[in-house]
């Protein structure tokens, strides 16, 4: 090290307190201005600063690390017994026993306890200090609000999350939840993504039970009803695939491309069969397909959902949903991708005889669809921004519906256990839950499950727990308050009474509306011949019809309206004439009576 | 009929009793009146609670010591009457008609 400059100081005045004392100022150095370097230098002006008027913030994010559980099992087995007695040797165990048997500290104790232990039985007999004094008393029903509240939440574990689209119930107690994992997006699913499916244990959120691979991503599982270990699913690339969890992940046999779906195959079922190994399946190509487990090969039945029941697949209606209900096992229902709701039977001779009716349904797909497990005549359709309450036999309209959400909706279902009860999943994350005897307008409860929309829905058959599933794979399960899951005093009778009711109101508006229609035509018919032809397209109108007819409508409005400007104008120009603003108005009445 | 038989053969003839079972102070079941796997899971099991509760009571005041133990449940009562060799547990239900 350099010593650049040395302060002396002598040892002696080292600590010593400083005095200060008062004096003069005085200079010690005067630079004087030199105004030839302000030449080297450039003004700036305006000088541009930035100012923040209000409070400046930052912001932070730290995500704590996720706490991993693990489940491990402990075999216990006998055991506290001396080391040369082996307690699987009766022989031995009972000779050890006979010698302690003998002991004699073994019997004073035992008799002692005993007189002890007697006391206490002859206690338990004399009196019953338990006793409930006010067991029969009626307690009055508290009528709690009904409210939800999250047990668990199943996040798709993998990188790229897929949309839950599918979510069936482990059939014997809720204990498991089996989720199909799909993206549904039209060429929305890159390469990476993952085409594994997740069997949950329900209590535990951090890791799949068991993961299902499939060749194609799943759109939909279902749990066998007769043989919880083997779950059917149907594939995004149309076919069809079964798995018992005995045999591990892969299928153990797949329906061969040729012979599958066109289109991902959006619902299948199985069918409440003796063998419990027949199934079907609908796709958005229009078939209904047949399966038996046992011979995938190729299907066992086929139905093409023509509308027309020609059985043409190039009119035939594409399939969203499918309904069926075991007690009723040769019936069903689908829900196309036009809106319309077809119920089949599957027992007919020909096969267009196998669809029975048409309803009109709703404006978008119809995404779910479901019979009332009470009364099998009334189903639920769930579509555009409506759900629809059915009767079989008025085809012309729903018989109730909700109000239109402000939101699309994506699925929906009845309550296994209460017939008034049916839930609503949507497109803002909410789930509602209607109780059409309590609340006929509004949802008894709204409830935010999640900020992503909502996919899909199923209530475990306890009607207890919800399971919905979200566009990012988020699997909510949800435990409903009492009295959303147990049957109100007179429920039944109430539920029969309303959709009488309501069946009876749109027959008499249904009859009524017919009426107006033959009065009209006979009014029409009296004016000429002209309209005969629209009365005949009436009963089937061709869609080509419908074209035509939209687009005179469309040109006759629009000359209407052209020739009400060129009146106007003629009418601007004639102002000083009052007498002729008044066809004006008159005519604009007349042209609205003419558009309807 | 040895005294022990004696004593058990009465205890049983009490209203509502189900199951005897004697237990020595390792948790082996000497004498019993249930099937043998019943018998294990209840040794074992009250074994190891009444050991704890006689703990407990000590813990709280070394003077004391437990005497009885009863555990009241839905179905039944166990009761349990310890000895510094042998536990004897009776099963009993006393709402039993």
């Amino acid at each position: 090290m350099e010593i650049v400059y040395v302060y002396t100081k002598k040892r002696a005045e080292f600590g010593r307190q400083c005095n200060f004392t008062d004096r003069s100022a005085e200079l010690h150095v005067d630079i004087v201005p030199d105004p030839t370097l302000a030449e080297n230098f450039i003004e700036r002006n305006p000088v541009d600063s930035g100012i923040q008027c209000v409070q400046e913030m930052s912001e932070h994010e730290i995500n704590t690390e996720r706490f991993e559980t693990g489940s491990r099992g402990i075999n216990h087995t006998e055991g506290g017994w001396p080391k040369d007695v082996n307690p699987q040797e009766v022989e031995q165990v009972s000779r050890y026993r006979k010698k302690v048997e003998k002991d004699e500290i073994y019997v004073n104790t035992i008799q002692q306890l005993g007189s002890i232990m007697e006391h206490t039985i002859k206690q338990n007999n004399a009196i019953d200090i338990y006793e409930e004094y006010f067991e029969n008393l009626q307690l009055d029903e508290v009528e709690d609000t009904p409210s939800a509240k999250t047990i668990n939440v199943f996040r798709d574990p993998n990188e790229i999350k897929r949309t839950s689209t599918h979510i069936s119930w482990f059939p014997d107690g809720p204990r498991k939840l089996a989720v199909a994992y799909c993206n549904l997006e039209f060429q929305g699913s890159s390469p990476d993504t993952s085409m594994d499916s997740y069997i949950w244990d329900v209590e535990n959120p951090n890791k799949p039970e068991m993961t299902l691979k499939p060749v194609s991503p799943l759109v939909c599982l279902e749990y066998n009803p007769k043989d919880s270990h083997v779950l059917l699913g149907g594939c995004y690339n149309g076919q069809i695939a079964y798995w018992d969890v005995r045999k591990g992940s892969q299928p153990v046999e797949m329906s061969p491309i040729e012979h599958s779906h066109r289109d991902p195959a959006y619902k299948a079922i199985w069918i409440t069969s003796k063998t419990g190994t027949e199934c079907f399946s609908a796709s958005s190509d229009g078939q209904v397909l047949w399966w038996d487990i046992r011979k995938m090969g190729e299907p066992t039945e086929k139905l093409i959902l023509d509308p027309t029941k020609k059985q043409d697949p190039t009119k035939a209606l594409g399939a969203m949903s499918l309904e069926y209900e075991s007690t009723m096992p040769t019936k069903f229902m689908v829900g196309s991708e036009q809106g319309s709701v077809i119920a089949c039977n599957r027992k007919a001779k020909t096969p267009a005889e196998k669809i029975v009716a048409i309803y009109p349904g709703h404006l978008g797909p119809v995404y779910s669809l479901q019979r009332n497990s009470f009364f099998p005549k009334n189903f639920l359709s769930v579509g555009d921004w409506k759900a629809r309450i059915w009767s079989e036999d008025i085809r012309e309209s729903s018989i109730m519906w909700t109000k239109q959400y402000q939101s699309y909706l994506t699925d929906g279902c009845w309550s296994p256990v209460r017939p008034s009860v049916f839930f609503i999943t949507k497109m803002d994350g909410t789930l509602d839950v209607w109780d059409i005897i309590f609340k006929q307008n509004d949802p008894t409860l709204s409830l935010q499950v999640c900020d992503e929309p909502l996919h899909s829905l199923r209530v475990q058959d306890q009607g207890r727990l919800v399971a919905c599933g979200s566009h990012t794979g988020t699997t909510t399960l949800l435990e409903l308050s009492d009295s959303l899951y147990t049957l109100q005093r007179n429920e039944k009778n109430l539920v029969t009474a309303m959709f009488e009711r309501e069946t009876r109101r749109e027959k008499i508006l249904d009859t009524r509306h017919r009426e107006m229609k033959i009065k009209e035509r006979a009014k029409s018919s009296a004016d000429g011949g002209k309209e005969k032809e629209e009365e005949g397209g009436e009963a089937a109108l061709d869609e080509e019809d419908l074209y035509a007819k939209a687009e005179n409508e469309f040109w006759s409005i629009i000359n209407q309206e052209k020739k009400n400007i060129e009146k106007k104008k003629e009418a601007d120009m004639d102002k000083a004439d009052p007498g002729k603003q008044s066809p004006i108005p008159e005519d604009g009445d007349q042209d609205q009576g003419g558009e309807n | 009929m040895s005294e022990v038989e004696e004593t058990i053969k009465r205890i049983q003839s009490h209203k509502g009793v189900s199951g005897i079972i004697i237990v020595n102070a390792d948790g082996i079941p000497i004498r019993t009146t249930l099937d043998n796997s019943t018998t294990v899971q209840y040794s074992g099991l009250i074994h190891q609670l009444a050991a704890k509760a006689k703990s407990t009571v000590r813990d709280l005041d070394p003077q004391n010591d437990l005497t009885f133990l009863r555990i009241r449940s839905k179905k039944h009562e166990i009761m349990v009457a310890p000895d510094n060799e042998y536990l004897l547990i009776v099963i009993q239900n006393p709402n039993a008609v």
